[in-house]
């Protein structure tokens, strides 16, 4: 016979019965919510790449020590990248008797390719954007090379053997790649003018770049095509490799997406296993009558099948359409937010949700497949026969599998979803114990003659493994909600307040020793307070354990280039705030003076150095060894001050050293530091406040998007405890109208059911609270590093809610049967 | 699907059945050594009282459930040597059954009823024969309706519509008025019967109404778990 036919009918009859609509519906939301958070996540991580790119001033950049080959040229423009070249390169640069190292970037095409520089005629204050290079004959200079040079906007400036008028001031330069403490000033030409400075010549130190942009399709491309190809001197250059600081605030973005969109599937998996079980109840007189007629066992599964599927297939539809217009919706919402319009989600997300809903659907209903399919036949005659019971843990393990492999898939992070799994599975452990507990307990308690308490309280028991499920399914709903309370609320205001409004903006580096006091005095004259001064000398990496260093020896670029170039060491006592040591301890009081050294965890991983290795570093011609004491880990997005390499005073303060500190300018003091630099004219003044603005971009509006993120966490929390109340909504109406029958008052009725949700609701709320509390500790604590404080307010309010409106909700479902009379429902039943 | 499996043979033929069910370690017997044989197109009503094991005897006659001892052969096939697929074959291909609640599908239509049994069959023109057997039940007006929007006497109705269908070789009745007024229950037999001579089915009838049982044309009483003439 055909066989999606009847499947069809029946799913069809199923739909208009109600049996099938819950379960439908978790579906849409669970397949709703994970494309909704795809297609979002998708364009807010393409947005955000496009954001690092303005920090890079490119999407990439091949970076070549020689003359980039013609063909990487060739290939960008094939593929319909657009591109610019750079050559950059130190070289004094002198006016009058003044002269300056600067940095020096000749530009071909427009550069920058992503974002834009600020010019002006002035240092500080209001400058004009722009793209491209400065005209011919004239270069933009940052305002610390015109102090140093004292030059104003007009005047030239030699640079090799060419004169060069000073067009304008560069006030930002999105792609100030490299070290910002270790480069001379910028200084910006034509590349037209090059060949006439005469200054690249064989041995030249020069730096070629070719800067690339395009969309998220070729650039991947390009960048599989040509990473094969780079030889020796030459490397590729993306987002993921910009600033750190950048990079880090951005990891934590995703972790916080990808955190709201498995809480999401977690959640909407529950909701659909809670609403298989009424699904599939409905299903068994079916089956025993369609065996009673003649059907085989094989046509009964291939029905069960067939529905699962269609199921799947239309709520995994319906599911892709409300994520689409979900995120639509929000793009719209968030679009203002963004500099430049959301870039358009990909369809990948779509697929995604379709495979994951059919996943989804086969793993929850497949264990009450093959039980469905052994149903007697003998049920027509018998109606006890072959009924369903909601235990069976092994039946849910396929459900779990698919839930385990979606997990792993939303958290992008091992870690992550290793973490969220334990975590689950100590909730599942703790709920079940605790709900059986709670119910002995309940059993023990006094009640009296409160026929209610005592009727709701032999309900909870009569069906205890539903009774432990629909506990599970109300605690992991109501722990979304306080986690998505405390993750709104708590983390992100903590994650927002380790950037705070009055975070440095501004660092002052070459500081002699004899000025540290003047310049402390001149600036809290000025009103601004400085953070701690700190003494910094440079050294190369020679040797490890006693091993001399050859950079060749490192296949990693960015190894090779840190034993390529000087490190600056430093010394304290104390440890900065914003440091934590990972591995080894800081030094004691006592220990001043002792050879040891404190290393960043990054840098040490990508020089394999561990902990207890002895590093030797050449100090201005004198070698020095030191013992790797202690790894820490730093947070570089607090903008303090910070250094790869710490020891102990006593060690380094023979060798000559200048100081740095970083301070906070209020917008429009800007003033103050053109006197601080006529006072002290050796000092250099970078400013990170662009930089600043673009870190607390990024977290305002991750901010944003997780809010909106966990807002379908939300609605497949409701669904969980929505699912949960249904699930067992039909035996509850029968027992009702058994009890209405037998002389119950509806008021017992009523009262007896709500007993039963109040027990199940503070039971659930003091396991969603722990878990909750538990789940917010570890995302600060381990994954976002920011503190955490247990929030008691909050938990009570959880707690309130839920003992009155799990019953409240209870109490809904049953109302409108009780207004019926008993026969009228038996008839029905 | 007209005519009977096996021309003059039995339609049934039982020996030695035996059934017995162990609960709290004691073995409780039902049915033992019982006896019977059905003649092609015989009418035949199996009384008792209640818990006398009736049910449990259609349940192991229409191969529902096996048997602790004993056989059945149903047009001489022996269903005990058939698996659970081949005896709901067999039911599909010569039994239809009329049963004191209806059984009828909650969530199908009276139509969509009648079509199971004919769709499980394979039949090519289910919606048609479906059509019919309402029709000859005088129920086309109702073909689209839920079972809950039916009468008892009504649903009572569909379900000999959908046993008679597929012109079943046999057809079993539990209490076919169990749950029915005395007038309607009557209609209903009067209709039962009516079918019955039309298609010339065999009919095996349990109840313990002796007035039902008085229009078959035969009459065994379950006692003591066997069958005794009455």
């Amino acid at each position: 016979m055909n066989s999606l036919g009847m499947a069809w009918r029946q799913l069809r009859s199923a739909w208009l019965a109600g049996e099938v609509r819950v379960l439908l519906l978790a579906l849409v939301l669970a397949v709703g919510a994970m494309t909704a958070v795809g297609f979002f996540t998708d364009r807010i991580q393409s947005a955000l790449n496009r954001q690092g790119s303005q920090l890079l001033g490119a999407d990439m950049v091949v970076v070549a020590d020689h003359a980039i080959p013609e063909k990487y040229r060739l290939e960008a423009a094939k593929l319909g990248l657009n591109a610019a070249q750079t050559l950059d390169f130190p070289s004094m640069v002198v006016h009058g008797n003044a002269s300056h190292l600067a940095e020096i970037k000749a530009i071909n095409g427009g550069y920058p390719l992503r974002g834009e520089l600020t010019i002006a005629a002035q240092a500080f204050g209001a400058g004009r954007n722009t793209q491209g290079a400065p005209e011919s004959g004239s270069v933009w200079i940052e305002p610390r090379l015109a102090s140093l040079l004292e030059v104003a906007v007009g005047d030239s400036i030699a640079v090799g053997e060419r004169q060069l008028r000073v067009a304008a001031l560069l006030q930002h330069e999105p792609a100030r790649g490299g070290d910002m403490f270790n480069i001379a000033p910028h200084l910006l030409m034509n590349e037209a003018d090059i060949a006439s400075t005469k200054l690249i010549q064989y041995g030249s130190r020069i730096k070629y770049q070719l800067l690339l942009a395009g969309s998220a399709v070729t650039t991947a491309t390009y960048s599989g095509w040509i990473k094969p190809l780079l030889a020796r001197g030459e490397r590729l250059e993306d987002v993921k490799s910009a600033r750190p600081e950048i990079r880090s605030a951005l990891e934590k973005a995703q972790q916080f997406l990808g955190l709201a969109s498995m809480a999401s599937v977690i959640l909407a998996m529950v909701a659909m296993s809670l609403a298989a079980l009424p699904f599939v109840q409905g299903h068994l007189d079916t089956f025993a009558l369609m065996r009673c007629f003649g059907a085989s066992r094989r046509l009964i599964m291939r029905v069960l099948i067939q529905q699962a599927l269609l199921l799947g297939l239309i709520g995994s539809l319906l599911g892709c359409v409300l994520g689409y217009m979900a995120q639509a919706g929000l793009a719209a919402l968030a679009g203002s937010l963004f500099v430049e319009a959301l870039p358009p989600p990909s369809w990948t997300p779509a697929l995604a949700g379709l495979i994951a809903g059919f996943a989804a659907m086969l793993g929850v209903v497949w264990p009450h497949l093959q039980r469905l399919g052994d149903v007697p036949a003998l049920r027509i005659l018998r109606r006890d026969l072959g009924d369903l019971d909601a235990a069976g843990w092994l039946a849910y393990l396929p459900g779990l599998a698919v839930m385990i492999a979606l997990i792993f898939w939303h958290a992008h992070n091992l870690k992550l979803g290793l973490v969220t799994l334990a975590g689950l599975l100590a909730l599942l452990l703790v709920s079940a114990g605790l709900a059986l507990l709670g119910g002995r307990l309940l059993r023990q308690l006094p009640l009296g003659s409160s026929s209610a308490w005592k009727l709701g309280i032999a309900g909870l028991m009569r069906r205890p493994a539903m009774a432990v499920a629909q506990v599970i399914g109300l605690s992991l709903g109501l722990m979304a909600l306080i986690l998505l309370a405390l993750v709104r609320g708590d983390l992100l205001h903590s994650w927002q307040a380790s950037l705070p409004a009055d975070a440095p903006n501004r660092f002052i580096i070459n500081i002699q020793p004899n000025q540290i006091a003047d310049m402390q005095s001149f600036l809290s004259g000025s009103g601004i307070g400085t953070t701690t001064v700190l003494p910094m000398v440079r050294g190369r990496l020679i040797a490890v354990n006693d091993k001399p260093l050859v950079p060749a020896q490192y296949q990693d670029d960015r190894a090779r280039r840190l034993v390529e170039r000087e490190f600056n060491l430093s010394w304290t006592a104390q440890m900065q705030a914003d440091n934590k040591i990972l591995a080894g301890r800081w030094w004691r009081a006592d220990e001043q003076g002792k050879p040891m050294l404190s290393l960043e965890q990054g840098i040490a991983e990508n020089l394999g150095i561990r902990l207890g290795d002895r590093l030797t570093y050449d100090v201005g011609g004198t070698p020095i060894t030191l013992s790797v004491t202690s790894l820490r880990k730093v947070e570089w997005d607090s903008m303090h001050v910070n250094f790869f390499a710490v020891a102990p005073p006593g060690v380094l303060d023979q060798f000559p050293a200048s100081y740095i500190t970083s301070f906070h300018l209020p917008l429009g003091q800007e003033a103050t530091l053109n006197q601080l630099v006529k006072r002290f004219p050796n000092l250099t003044i970078i400013d990170v406040a662009a930089l600043m603005q673009q870190v607390r971009d990024i977290m305002d509006k991750m901010v944003y998007a997780v809010q909106y993120v966990f807002g379908f966490s939300l609605l497949a929390g409701l669904a969980v405890l929505y699912a949960a109340l249904v699930a067992t909504r039909e035996e509850r109406t029968r027992e009702a109208t058994l009890l209405r029958v037998l002389g119950a008052s509806r008021r017992q009725v009523v009262m007896a059911t709500m007993a039963e949700f109040f027990c199940m609701g503070l039971l659930a709320a003091v396991i969603a609270t722990l878990a909750a509390s538990t789940l917010a500790y570890y995302i600060s604590a381990h994954l976002l590093d920011i503190p955490y404080a247990f929030n008691f307010g909050l938990a009570m309010i959880a707690l309130v809610s839920a003992c009155v409106l799990v019953p409240l909700a209870a109490w809904l479902g049953v109302r409108g049967l009780l207004n019926q009379p008993p026969r009228q429902i038996l008839h029905s039943i | 699907m007209h005519a009977p499996d096996v021309i003059n043979g039995l339609a049934i033929e039982v020996t030695g059945l035996a059934k017995h069910v162990t609960s709290n370690q004691a073995r409780l017997t039902i049915l033992s050594g019982l006896q019977l044989a059905v003649p092609q197109r015989e009418t035949l009503a199996i009384l008792g009282a209640s818990g006398s094991g009736k049910s449990t005897l259609l349940g192991l006659l229409a191969g529902l459930d096996t048997p602790s001892d004993g056989k059945v052969l149903i047009n001489a096939q022996d269903i005990a040597l058939l698996d659970e697929d081949g005896r709901a074959a067999l039911r599909g291909r010569s039994m239809g059954f009329v049963f004191q609640s209806f059984q009828l599908l909650p969530s199908l239509t009276a139509l969509e009823n009648v079509m199971l049994p004919l769709q499980l069959a394979g039949r090519d023109d289910a919606a048609g024969q479906a059509k019919a057997a309402l029709n000859r039940v005088g129920l086309e007006q109702r073909a689209t309706h839920y079972p809950r929007q039916l009468s008892g006497g009504e649903q009572q109705r569909v379900a000999i519509a959908r046993a008679f269908a597929p012109k079943p070789a046999i057809l079993f009745a539990d209490e076919p008025t169990g749950n029915l007024d005395a007038a309607t229950g009557q209609r209903i037999i009067d209709l039962l019967f009516e079918l019955n001579a039309e298609t010339g089915t065999t009919l095996v009838l349990v109840t313990h109404d002796a007035a039902l049982a008085a229009r078959c044309q035969r009459r065994l009483q379950l006692i003591d778990g066997r069958l005794e003439p009455i």
